[in-house]
């Protein structure tokens, strides 16, 4: 018999605690199966729906870019699909050659020099110059676009020949610029989205291709993004832990976005284009330093077709990634900051084209159109003299020989007479809420002082000086911003006296501000789409649109519209049919006979009668504004033309030759070729068929 | 059957011993094995089935689980190999006889704690832990399995008194000091799942040695005191309180130790009544679960097999650990006792544990499934321990 039967105590103790052991393992077992029933079992629903959730990605597939269409249906910025060989730097340099080798095979697949394939990869820095990545070295960096279906194929099926090298499809945007049309600050441009954007499209947060998404960030791209953009589709794809893709689950598939046909013209573009750059072109052989200047073409029922900012730039610059440099260029103001849209950004004295909203407001508080008014050499209103330039004394007059003759005193001393008998009390009211001038009420009518709503972003205010304006502007500079009580002097500089001066009582409405605003000087600044808009309303009987670049969003697939889009109207000026019409008769002969007769001079008015009236705004510290705004023809206008060049010299010298030019484009004037039949641009819209062709409105030729 | 048929021809004229029925004819290997005495008679063959069937499944489910691999039979063919062996250590060590056995311990200490001691030294970091090295060949030894092994059988020699006396306090110190290497080199690793096994199975030999319970009380009062003074001092490793702490709130922490158990339950509870199916499973063919192919070899189980599956395994297991437990009550002596409740104590809490972790009711920590999951060292310990368990019940068979 064994030991332990005999029954020693520690076999006795034993055994028992044994039958504890037993049951402590019995639980264990009870415990494990119930809690395994209660997972496959009980809930085994719930867990099949996180493995399946577990295991599928959603992977957005871009949608193509709706293109951006001129009148004629020739594309101002297309977007193309094409398969795109990339190499992700990152995989690259982990290889233990760094890469050299996967590079040299992929030069030779795509006929190309390993030293050239060798430098679009590497990573731009101080010291590496062009070409180079400018780009994050965490993004693929496109080698190669366009290539062949074959090179894509063998790329992606010999993943471990060419590791990190990929073929995707890629949208590549395009700019064909049809007859040398480039209205790069209108089309705007894309650069990838950033989180905030995502947020506020109220996009969807996918894997993969969203971080990359190109999102219009200026000019119509940005305007029109969302309809441009289409709708990215999703793929399912199933996934393993890593995250590599072992199979598809389903499929979205991406809407392509609309495409937008606008009121542009390319050949008007171009010759708007051409009419700027010698304008600029003319200042700066007399010596000045003009860097900037706008031009637009608008048909008077509120459409954009032509517009035109001067420095212009080539927008394939965004394309792939810009640089610091070229950004940098594109920003500097010592370069005119090309980046900007100068037509409806930039701010400028509007000069004597003022003078039609001095002539309305007049009228409007009970002065006669048809009245005589003094033309005196000077004037002296509270003290100061106003000279007229040049200080001619040309008698009594009327309003259309004012206009015409473009006499300054005429205005400054309706401007003195309607600012006393408008309310003296309330010129001392130093508040928001003050009441606005009459002369200054009738500029905020036309649409000046507020922004036009053309469709694009970034649209510049201007400023008409009502009390308001100025109260807010007083409290923007007497203490802050220019601080004009600090930097002010009574006994110093011109400017430090002025800054003195208006520290004292910056914020009064005084007589001398209101002569100087009533000839489109001092306070008041224009937008050259507002003055052009304004134009607009003179030449089509009185209504004031927001103009638009736009016409329609078309959905390619299926070739019908999407979206109208109408001008629509702001309001209908408060004056007369027979006060318009007297003043487009008054600038038909500023052509004729007046400030612009000699810019004029051989042009053929009796096939394009021609109205128009020249700016010249002086500026303290540089030269002054150039402006011409016309509309043609004098009958029955279609079109507004408006050139402005800031710095520059005579309305008549520099703007209004750039205005002849141009209809000389329009209407194929003078040995110029007619943009179009007749004068008229198309009054419908180009085809597109689903099967991706593009023609031209029935008359028309396509752009190219 | 060999002995049955066939006539006797014993020789005349000689006066042959009586040897049972069998007996008056030349007698084959095999009948001479199952014999009364023979060495095969003796053997626990559920025993040997139950963990042959768990072999079996354990190679099913590595396969499955490494089925998507670069080469999908790697550890197919590697784990094979594991096992034969393993079922040659377990031959070799089940015809050792227990007693014999006992002159070997300090032997199989001594080369243990030096294991331990080497690994410390030229051992391989692995995700943080110094656990294996390398062994010419190609080979790995992950010496903490043996530890289980080694303190088993020292703590047994320790404990089991000549006579049957219980043992005392100053053999209770021995045994401490002796587990206290192990136990302490296995947590420098660290091996924190391993080092929970040693101090489990340790404290419930020392229960189930018959020692008075009072000795006890005072041992657990002490070991109190001493968890008390470490939990002071911050000697936990952070990584290990995370994974103890992620285990209460796996949502919490999806980014590591609480992904672990969130995949593993996701794979176990998607497994359902019936399974998806050997080497079909969603998540494990997606490799969602990290190392699917050892210390979460279960989900394999779970998601491929089912509930059924999954019962069917902790079944066998608790077989397993009932025969140990049924080995240990008949064992005929005091060291054969507490060997085979030790082995009972060891695969019970180690596979509650694995388990249970996959499962959202123990913390994560690395330790694998007996017989099941992917590792040689692991099997190996695992085979030798049933072969243990086979030669302390064939001790008691002979003598009963």
């Amino acid at each position: 018999m064994s030991p332990r039967k005999s029954g020693a105590p520690a076999a006795i103790s034993s055994r028992r605690r044994l039958i504890g052991l037993y049951a402590v393992v019995a639980i264990m077992l009870v415990a494990l199966g119930g809690r395994l029933y209660y997972l496959q079992v009980m809930n085994t629903t719930a867990f099949t729906k996180l493995a399946a959730e577990n295991q599928t990605r959603d992977v957005a597939v871009p949608a193509v870019r709706g293109q951006i269409l001129d009148d004629t249906g020739a594309s101002l910025v297309g977007n193309q699909t094409e398969l795109v060989v990339s190499v992700d730097e990152m995989t690259l340099s982990q290889q233990s050659d760094g890469g050299v080798a996967v590079l040299n095979r992929l030069a030779s697949l795509l006929h190309m020099q390993y030293p050239t394939l060798a430098d679009k990869v590497r990573l731009c820095t101080a010291t590496v110059p062009q070409p180079c990545w400018a780009g994050s070295p965490y993004d693929p960096i496109p080698v190669d676009t366009d290539v062949s279906d074959q090179i894509a194929l063998q790329v992606m099926e010999e993943p471990k020949q060419y590791p990190g090298v990929t073929a995707q499809v890629q949208p590549v945007t395009e700019y064909p610029e049809p007859d040398g049309a480039n209205p790069a600050q209108v089309l705007g441009y894309l650069q990838p989205i950033t989180q905030g954007e995502m947020k506020a499209e109220h996009m969807t947060t996918v894997t993969g291709f969203s971080g990359e998404d190109l999102v219009g960030q200026a000019g119509l791209e940005a305007q029109y993004n969302i309809p441009l953009s289409g709708k990215p589709g999703t793929q399912t794809v199933t996934v393993n832990a890593a995250g590599d893709v072992t199979g598809t689950d389903g499929t979205t598939p991406a809407q392509t976005g609309d495409d937008l046909v606008t009121s542009i013209n390319a050949q008007i573009q171009a010759d708007t284009q051409n009419a700027l750059n010698a304008a600029v072109g003319r200042s700066r052989a007399e010596g000045n330093n003009t860097n900037q200047g706008a031009a637009i073409v608008m048909t008077t029922t509120g459409r954009v077709v032509a517009m035109a900012s001067y420095p212009d730039y080539d927008p394939s610059v965004w394309t792939g990634g810009i640089s610091q440099k070229e950004y940098k260029y594109l920003d500097s103001p010592s370069h005119g900051a090309p980046l900007n849209d100068w037509a409806t950004q930039g701010q400028y004295a509007p000069g004597s084209t003022f003078k039609i909203t001095s002539t309305a407001a007049a009228v409007a508080d009970g002065y006669s159109i048809n009245g005589e008014y003094n033309c005196p050499g000077t004037v002296n209103i509270d003290g100061h003299s106003f000279a007229n330039d040049g200080e001619p004394n040309l008698g009594d007059m009327s309003f259309a020989e004012a206009l015409i003759q473009s006499c300054d005193t005429v205005y400054y001393d309706l401007a003195y007479d309607m600012y006393q008998t408008d309310d003296p009390r309330a010129n001392d009211v130093t508040s928001t809420n003050a009441p606005t001038q009459k002369m200054q009420r009738m500029e905020l009518d036309w649409g000046f002082g507020n922004p036009t709503g053309v469709d694009l972003p970034s649209e510049s205010l201007g400023g008409v000086p009502t009390r308001s304006w100025l109260y807010s502007y007083y409290e923007d500079n007497a203490h802050k911003g220019q601080n004009w009580c600090k930097n002010g002097k009574e006994y110093g500089s011109y400017v430090q006296q002025i800054e003195w001066q208006d520290c004292q009582d910056g914020n009064v409405w005084e007589p001398g501000q209101a002569a100087i605003a009533a000839i489109g000087q001092g306070y008041v600044s224009v937008t050259p789409i507002q003055l052009a808009n304004a134009y607009v309303a003179l030449a089509n009987g009185g209504t004031l649109y927001s103009p638009r670049i736009g016409e329609a969003l078309v959905n390619p697939s299926t070739g019908k519209v999407a979206q109208w889009i109408n001008p629509p109207v702001i309001r209908h000026l408060p004056v007369s049919g027979y006060t318009l019409s007297y003043m487009r008769n008054a600038l038909a002969g500023v052509v004729t006979q007046g400030t612009a007769a000699s810019a004029f001079g051989g042009f053929p008015l009796n096939k394009v009668c021609v109205g128009g009236k020249t700016g010249t705004a002086q500026l303290f510290g540089s030269n002054a504004t150039s402006v011409f705004a016309s509309f043609a023809p004098c009958n029955h206008p279609k079109y507004v033309v408006l050139v402005m060049v800031p710095d520059s010299g005579y309305g008549a010298d520099v703007a209004a030759p750039a205005v002849r030019q141009i209809y000389d484009g329009i209407y194929g004037l003078e040995g110029h070729k007619a943009a179009v039949p007749n004068g008229q641009v198309p009054g419908s819209l180009p085809l597109i068929s689903p099967t991706g062709g593009i023609n031209p409105p029935a008359g028309y030729k396509k752009g190219s | 059957m060999l002995g049955r048929s066939g006539i006797s021809y014993g020789p005349r004229g000689y006066s042959t011993p009586r040897s049972g029925i069998f007996s008056g004819r030349p007698q084959s290997l095999m009948s001479k094995a199952f014999a009364r005495n023979g060495l095969l008679r003796h053997i626990d063959w559920l025993l040997v089935l139950v963990v042959c069937g768990l072999s079996a499944l354990g190679i099913l489910l590595v396969w499955s689980a490494t089925s998507q691999n670069a080469d999908p039979r790697e550890y197919l063919k590697k784990q094979l190999l594991n096992v034969i062996i393993g079922f040659v250590l377990m031959i070799v060590v089940t015809f050792m006889d227990s007693r014999r056995l006992r002159s070997w311990v300090p032997a199989a200490y001594g080369l243990t704690v030096l294991a331990l001691l080497a690994v410390l030294a030229i051992g391989k970091d692995v995700n943080g832990a110094k656990a294996w090295f390398d062994l010419p060949g190609g080979f790995q030894v992950e010496p903490s399995e043996f530890a289980k092994l080694a303190l088993v059988l020292v703590t047994a020699t320790i404990l089991s008194k000549r006579g049957g006396a219980r043992p005392g306090v100053k053999s209770l110190a021995l045994a401490l000091a002796c587990a206290a290497p192990l136990l302490g080199l296995v947590a420098i690793e660290p091996a924190l799942g391993v080092a929970m096994v040693l101090v489990v199975t340790v404290a419930a030999m020392i229960v189930l040695s018959g020692m008075r319970l009072r000795i006890i009380a005072v041992l657990v009062a002490g070991t109190a005191a001493l968890i008390a003074f470490a939990g002071g001092l911050h000697l936990l490793k952070s990584y290990q309180l995370t994974r103890f702490t992620s285990f209460l709130h796996p949502a919490a922490n999806q980014s590591s130790t609480g992904y672990n158990a969130a995949q593993a339950k996701i794979a176990i509870g998607s497994g359902g009544m019936f399974g998806q199916g050997l080497f079909h499973g969603q998540l494990i063919t997606g490799n969602f679960v990290p190392a699917q192919q050892t210390d979460f070899i279960f989900t394999v189980a779970g998601e491929e097999l089912g509930f059924v599956g999954a019962i069917v395994i902790v079944f066998l297991l608790g077989v397993v650990i009932v025969r140990a437990l049924r080995i240990a009550a008949r064992a005929d002596d005091q060291f054969g006792m507490l060997v085979a409740s030790g082995i009972a104590i060891w695969f019970a809490f180690q596979s509650f544990v694995n388990i249970g972790m996959t499962i959202g009711i123990m913390p994560i920590t690395g330790l694998p499934l007996p017989f099941l999951s992917y590792g040689g060292s692991a099997v190996f310990a695992d085979m030798i321990a049933i072969g243990l368990l086979q030669s302390v019940h064939r001790r008691h068979s002979l003598f009963e």
